[in-house]
C-alpha cells in the first residue's frame, strides 16, 4: 500500500487526479475500519490531513465555508451558534475520540445513508464545493448523494468544503440509536425553519437509499406557516401531527439488522412532530438559540 | 529456551505495598498499568523472528466438505506452512466436557466461522491472502437452526401431559453428531407431580445470544522448545484444562507442553473453551519457529462461545396467599453445533431456574441441543441468567394476580437458611434473600424525570440524541432476585493447588505465591497478595506467573477462584506458618502457645519476643504446596434432579428504575441499586467493582446485547452492531454489601461475580414491563417491542 501525504491542496488535486484508485483519508473513521477488516486494501492512500485550507472554516459569499477537514468537535465548539442543526447532529456521533477525528468532509464523501451530518445538510440547504485539476464546482447537497454509499464525486475530484447558510430561525436534530451513546442511526431527521424566506427544510437520514429531503412535508408546513411567521401563534398540534406523517411518507427504508422499517417510519413521524414542536416554540419564543 | 520480550506485565512485579490484608481495599499491581496502557495483553507479545498465524474458516453453518486444496496458499511467498486436518497428530476432537469438536474440520463443518485451516506466514496480511487462495469445496446442506426442532420438539408440550420423550428425533432434523441432537435433559422432579393451585400464571419466554464482549481478543504466541516440546503463552481462564486438550490434540505429555498466562482483557465464560490454542502450537512445532495468532475484534465472533440463547415455558401455582404451590419448567438452551459446557449449563439451569424460592412441588425438564447456530457455552452466569429473566417475570405476573406487591411475594416465599432446594438440597449457610429485597425497598428513589427546560439530554432516553425532552417518557421501577451456585457442582473434584514459599531477600521477610489461576482482570492477583500477608504477616508478596509449573488452579469461573485458589493459598500459608514457627520454637527455646508472624518477625505476646524471620530462617527458604477442596458435591438423582449438588450459593438483588420514551420505545436506566451478600469482602473495592460489571452486562442483556443470527449465520459480528452499554447507559449505582459468613467457606466468604449479572436484567425488564404495561416476554428489549412495530 502505497501512502502520500500531500502539503498542499493543489498537489493534492494532482495526486488525485494522476491516481484514479486511490483512496482519500481525513479523519479514518471509515477508511481504517474498512483496512482494518480487510474489506478496503487500497493501492494508495491519499492523505489529506497535511492540507491547511481543509482544516479551516471562514464565512464566504453569506455562507459559512467549512473546510472539508474540520472536524466534528470543532463544528460543536466554533459554530453552534451559526450551524445549529450541524452542531447537534455532530454532537450525536461516536465517542469524543470519533469527534475529534471525524470530518463532515469524510461523511460527504462516504455518502452513507446513516452518515449523521447528512439531514442537518440537507435541512439546511447547504451546497458541497467539490475541486479537481479542472476546476471547482458546487453542488446542492441534495443532488450530491447518488445511492447507497454513492455520491456525484467524479473520481478525480475531492471535497474540498461545504458551504452552509447560517441559520435564520430554529434549528433541530434528533436521532435514534438503540442506545443512548455512539451508536450508528437507525433513523434522523434534520429540520430547519427559515423564517427570512418562509420555508422549512427538513433531512431524512437512514431511512432510504441515500439522504434525502421530505418535500411534501416542507411545502405543508410552509403553506401552514403562512401567517404565523408573523403571529408567532401557537402551532395546532394537528399541524406538527400531519408534518410528521408527511416526513414518514417520505421515507424508504429496509429491514436490517439495526431495525425494522415499520421502527424507522414510526420514528420519523415522532421524530418530525417533536422536533417540530421544539423549533416552533423556540421560534414563539423570539428564537434564542436552540437547545 | 527463549522467551518473549514482552511476558504479562502484572504478575512479576506484583510486590504489593503494606496495608493490603483481608478486608482492605487493597490495590491492583495491574490497575496502574491497565490505566496507563502500559499492561502488556496477549495481543502485545512480540519475538523477533516470529511468525504470524490466520484461521481459514467455515463461511457455512453446515457442509460437507468435498475436498481443500492448499497448494495456491503454499504458493504464496512469505508462507511457512499451511495445515489441514491431517496435520493433527494426535486426538483430531476435542472439548471440556465432550470431545466432540475438531481441531480443524474433518469431513462436515457444523458452524459458520469453523476453522477449516491454517497458515503461517511471515507477515499478517500475507497469512490472511494465503488463507483467501485455499480452496475448499463444500457440499452445502441446510442447517438446523431451531433448538426444539431439533429435538423434534417444534412446538410446546402441554405442561399438564406427561413431557415427550425429546430424545425421538422428528424426521426433519437431521442428526448432527452421531449420538443424536441432544447434548443433555435434566428433570427435577420433587413433591406432588399433580400438584394444584388456587392462582396458576403460564408464561413463555425466550433469551437472545449474548456474548462475553471481552476487550481483549483471543491471542497466544507458540514457541517450540529444544525439547521437541512446546511453550505456549496464551490468555485464557484454566491453563491446566488447556494443556489437557492440547497435549491430547499434539499427543504430547503434559511436561512437553507448557502454558504460561499471558495478559488477559476480560474472560467471562469466553475463554474456558480452546480457540487458537493448538491451532497456534501446531503451527510453532511444524515450522519450528515462534507463532503468534490474534483474532480481530470479527473474528473472535467466531472465535469463542456466547451465552445459550433460550426459549423457556414456566406455570406457576400459588395459594390465594400467596404461597408457591408448584413450578413447572421447561427450559430448552440452544448450545450450537459442539457441547462446549452445555451439560453443566443445563445443569445449572435446570436446578437453579425457579430462583431462590421454596417451592414444595417441582417439574422441570432442562435440555440442551445441538444445532447449527454458533456454539454456546460459559459465560458468566451459566444457565442462570436465562431461566431469571423467566422466574422473576413470573413472580411478577403472579403478583399482578394475586393483586399483591411483587417484592411481598417474593420475601413471603424467600429461601433461608434450613430452605429445601427444588433439588433437596438444604441451605446450609445463610441466605438473606428477603433482607437484600427490604433493603432495596428502603433505599431513597431517585429524582423524578425532569421536564422541558430543565431536561439534560444526558438523562434522558436517547441521551444527546436528542429524541425527547420529557414526551413520552413515563417512569418504572422493578426488583429482582437471584441465586447462583458458587463453584464447580455435581459431585466434579474441584480444587486448586497453591505453591507458597517464605524467604528473606535483602533483609526483608518476602512470600511468594505461585498458583495457576487465571488473573483474568477481576483482582484474583490481589486476593492472592492479601491473603499471604494475612496469613504470613508480611508486606511483601510476589506473585509468580501463572504457569503450568506448578499444579492446577482449576478455571477462573464460577465465582470459585477467591473460595478455592484463595481457600488453596490461606491453605499453603497455614502450613509455612507451621513450620516457620515451629523453627522458632526451638529458637526461643520455651513453649510459645501464642507464637504468630507478624511485620516479618515471628511474634509472642506472652514471652515477649519478636525474632526477625531473617533470625529465624537465616538462608533457607520454607516453602508448601497445597492441593486443597472444598467438601465435596454429589451428582444429581438422573430420575428426579435431587442431591447435594452445590457447594455454595450467592445472593444478590437489583432495583432498576427506567425511563421509557413509550413513543419511540427508547430506554433510560436512570438507577441501578443492588443488595448482595458476599460473607465477607476480602477486597471490598473489587466486589463494588464486581457487582458494577456484572449489573451492566445484565442491563446490556435486558436492553442492547444480542448476536442476531439468521439462518445459522451471524449478522452482527462487530461492536459497530453488537452493542454494549456506554456511559449514558449504565447509569450510577446504590450498592450494599451484606457480610454473613458462609461456616464452610475460607474467611467465610461467598463467590461474587456472578450473582449481580444474574438479578440486573430481569429487574431492568420488571422495570420497563411497569412503565409500558406491557408483557415483554423476549430479551433484549428493542424498541420496537415497545412500540409494536
Amino acid at each position: 500500500m502505497e501512502f502520500l501525504q500531500p502539503a498542499t491542496w493543489e498537489e493534492a488535486l494532482e495526486a488525485r487526479a494522476a491516481s484514479r484508485d486511490a483512496v482519500p483519508i481525513a479523519g479514518g473513521t471509515d477508511v481504517m475500519v474498512g483496512i482494518n477488516f480487510g474489506r478496503l486494501r487500497p493501492a494508495l492512500l491519499l492523505d489529506l490531513t497535511r492540507v491547511p485550507e481543509l482544516q479551516q472554516w471562514g464565512t464566504d459569499d453569506g455562507a459559512v465555508r467549512l473546510g472539508a477537514g474540520v472536524p466534528y468537535a470543532r463544528v460543536i465548539t466554533e459554530l453552534g451558534d451559526r450551524l445549529p442543526g450541524l452542531a447537534m447532529a455532530a454532537r450525536t456521533i461516536g465517542s469524543p475520540q470519533i469527534r475529534n477525528r471525524g470530518t463532515v468532509g469524510g461523511n460527504l464523501a462516504t455518502a452513507s445513508p446513516a452518515g449523521d451530518a447528512h439531514p442537518a445538510l440537507l435541512a439546511a440547504g447547504a451546497e458541497v464545493e467539490v475541486a479537481s485539476v479542472r476546476g471547482t464546482r458546487r453542488i446542492p447537497v441534495a443532488d450530491f448523494y447518488r445511492g447507497v454509499k454513492r455520491s456525484a464525486l467524479a473520481d478525480d475530484e475531492l471535497v474540498a468544503a461545504v458551504r452552509i447558510p447560517p441559520r435564520t430561525g430554529p434549528q433541530q436534530y434528533s436521532k435514534i440509536g438503540t442506545r443512548n451513546a455512539m451508536v450508528i442511526a437507525v433513523a434522523a431527521f434534520g429540520l430547519a425553519l427559515h423564517p427570512d424566506r418562509r420555508a422549512v427544510g427538513t433531512g431524512i437520514g437512514s431511512a432510504a437509499p441515500t439522504p434525502r429531503r421530505a418535500p411534501a412535508a416542507e411545502e405543508f408546513l410552509a403553506g401552514e406557516l403562512d401567517g404565523l411567521w408573523e403571529s408567532r401563534a401557537e402551532l395546532p398540534p394537528a399541524t406538527a401531527a400531519r408534518f410528521g406523517e408527511l416526513v414518514a411518507g417520505a421515507a424508504a427504508p429496509i429491514d436490517d439488522v439495526r431495525g425494522t422499517a415499520r421502527y424507522r417510519v414510526h420514528a420519523l413521524s415522532v421524530m418530525a412532530r417533536r422536533t417540530l414542536t421544539w423549533a416552533w416554540a423556540d421560534y414563539r419564543k423570539g428564537d434564542p438559540a436552540c437547545a | 529456551m527463549s522467551t518473549p520480550t514482552r511476558t504479562p506485565a502484572g504478575a512479576p512485579s506484583s510486590v504489593g505495598g503494606p496495608g493490603g490484608r483481608i478486608g482492605d481495599d487493597a490495590q491492583r499491581p495491574d490497575g496502574v498499568l491497565k490505566v496507563r496502557g502500559e499492561f502488556a495483553y496477549a495481543s502485545d507479545l512480540w519475538m523477533d523472528d516470529m511468525l504470524w498465524g490466520v484461521t481459514l474458516r467455515s463461511p457455512h453453518p453446515y457442509a460437507r466438505i468435498r475436498s481443500v486444496d492448499v497448494g495456491p496458499a503454499l504458493a504464496v511467498p512469505g508462507v511457512h506452512a499451511v495445515l489441514t486436518s491431517d496435520d493433527v497428530p494426535g486426538e483430531k476432537v476435542y472439548g471440556l466436557e465432550l470431545a466432540d469438536q475438531p481441531v480443524l474440520a474433518l469431513d462436515v463443518v457444523r458452524y459458520q466461522g469453523e476453522p477449516v485451516a491454517l497458515v503461517a506466514a511471515d507477515h499478517p496480511d500475507t497469512a490472511r491472502r494465503a488463507a483467501a487462495r485455499i480452496v475448499v469445496d463444500y457440499d452445502v446442506w441446510e442447517p438446523v437452526t431451531d433448538a426444539r426442532a431439533a429435538l423434534g420438539h417444534p412446538t410446546w408440550n402441554q405442561v399438564h401431559d406427561a413431557p415427550a420423550a425429546v430424545t425421538e428425533l422428528s424426521r426433519e432434523s437431521a442428526h448432527l453428531h452421531p449420538h443424536g441432537n441432544l447434548v443433555r435433559h435434566l428433570k427435577v422432579r420433587k413433591g406432588d407431580p399433580e400438584p394444584t393451585a388456587d392462582v396458576v400464571v403460564v408464561g413463555e419466554y425466550e433469551v437472545g445470544m449474548q456474548d462475553q464482549a471481552f476487550l481483549g481478543p483471543e491471542s497466544g504466541l507458540a514457541v517450540p522448545g529444544e525439547d521437541g516440546g512446546v511453550d505456549l503463552y496464551v490468555a485464557t481462564q484454566w491453563l491446566h484444562v488447556d494443556q489437557r486438550q492440547i497435549c491430547s490434540a499434539l499427543a504430547m505429555p503434559p511436561e512437553k507442553v507448557r502454558l504460561t498466562l499471558a495478559g488477559v482483557g476480560g474472560a467471562f465464560g469466553g475463554r474456558e473453551d480452546l480457540s487458537m490454542h493448538v491451532h497456534a502450537c501446531l503451527l510453532a512445532l511444524h515450522t519450528g519457529k515462534p507463532v503468534k495468532m490474534s483474532y480481530n475484534r470479527e473474528e473472535s465472533f467466531f472465535g469463542h462461545v456466547h451465552r445459550h440463547p433460550a426459549t423457556m415455558r414456566y406455570e406457576h401455582g400459588a395459594t390465594r396467599d400467596g404461597d408457591l404451590v408448584y413450578v413447572k419448567a421447561e427450559i430448552f438452551l440452544d448450545g450450537g453445533a459442539y457441547a462446549s459446557s452445555t451439560p453443566a449449563v443445563v445443569g445449572n439451569a435446570g436446578t437453579m431456574g425457579l430462583g431462590p424460592y421454596v417451592v414444595p412441588n417441582v417439574h422441570v425438564d432442562c435440555y440442551g441441543a445441538y444445532t447449527n447456530n454458533p456454539p454456546c457455552g460459559a459465560m458468566r452466569g451459566f444457565g442462570s441468567v436465562q431461566t431469571a429473566f423467566a422466574y422473576e417475570a413470573q413472580m411478577d405476573a403472579l403478583a399482578a394476580e394475586l393483586g399483591m406487591d411483587p417484592v411481598e411475594l417474593r420475601c413471603r416465599n424467600a429461601m433461608e437458611l434450613g430452605s429445601e432446594t427444588p433439588t433437596g438440597q438444604v441451605v446450609d449457610s445463610p441466605a438473606p434473600v428477603a433482607e437484600l429485597l427490604r433493603r432495596l425497598v428502603a433505599m431513597p428513589l431517585p429524582p423524578e424525570p425532569a421536564t422541558g427546560d430543565d431536561v439534560d439530554l444526558r438523562h434522558m432516553p436517547g441521551g444527546v440524541s436528542n429524541t425527547t425532552h420529557g414526551e413520552g417518557v413515563r417512569r418504572g421501577v422493578g426488583y429482582a432476585v437471584a441465586y447462583k451456585n458458587v463453584a464447580f457442582s455435581e459431585g466434579f473434584d474441584d480444587y486448586s493447588t497453591a505453591r507458597v514459599r517464605l524467604e528473606v531477600v535483602g533483609g526483608e521477610a518476602v512470600a511468594t505465591v505461585h498458583t495457576a489461576a487465571a488473573e483474568v482482570g477481576q483482582g484474583l492477583v490481589t486476593v492472592e497478595q492479601q491473603i499471604a500477608r494475612t496469613e504470613l504477616g508480611v508486606d511483601a508478596v510476589v506473585v509468580h506467573p501463572k504457569d503450568t509449573a506448578v499444579g492446577s488452579a482449576g478455571s477462573s469461573s464460577a465465582s470459585r477462584q477467591t473460595y478455592v485458589t484463595g481457600g488453596a493459598v490461606k491453605a499453603a500459608c497455614e502450613a509455612v506458618r507451621g513450620r516457620v514457627l515451629e523453627r522458632a520454637r526451638g529458637l526461643v527455646g520455651r513453649p510459645a502457645g501464642d507464637l504468630r508472624l507478624d511485620g516479618g518477625k515471628v511474634v509472642s505476646d506472652l514471652e515477649g519476643v519478636a525474632l526477625p524471620l531473617a533470625d529465624v530462617l537465616g538462608d533457607d527458604a520454607v516453602e508448601e504446596t497445597v492441593e486443597w477442596r472444598h467438601r465435596p458435591t454429589q451428582a444429581l438423582d438422573p430420575d428426579t434432579g435431587q442431591g447435594f449438588a452445590h457447594v455454595q450459593y450467592a445472593f444478590s438483588a437489583h432495583r432498576a428504575v427506567v425511563d421509557v420514551d413509550t413513543e419511540l420505545g427508547l430506554v433510560k436506566v436512570v438507577e441501578m441499586a443492588c443488595t448482595q451478600d458476599v460473607g465477607k469482602a476480602i477486597n471490598p473495592q473489587a466486589v463494588v467493582g464486581q457487582i458494577q460489571g456484572g449489573t451492566a452486562q445484565g442491563l446490556g442483556l435486558a436492553v442492547m446485547e444480542e448476536i442476531l443470527v439468521r439462518d445459522g449465520r451471524v449478522q452482527n459480528p462487530s461492536f459497530t452492531d453488537y452493542l454494549i452499554p456506554t456511559v449514558l447507559d449504565m447509569p450510577p449505582m446504590r450498592i450494599e454489601v451484606l457480610e454473613y459468613a458462609d461456616p464452610h467457606a475460607p474467611y467465610g466468604l461467598r463467590g461474587v461475580g456472578e450473582a449481580p449479572n444474574i438479578s440486573s436484567g430481569p429487574a431492568v425488564l420488571a422495570a420497563i414491563r411497569q412503565a409500558t404495561g406491557l408483557p415483554l416476554r423476549r430479551v433484549p428489549v428493542r424498541p420496537e417491542h415497545l412500540t409494536g412495530t
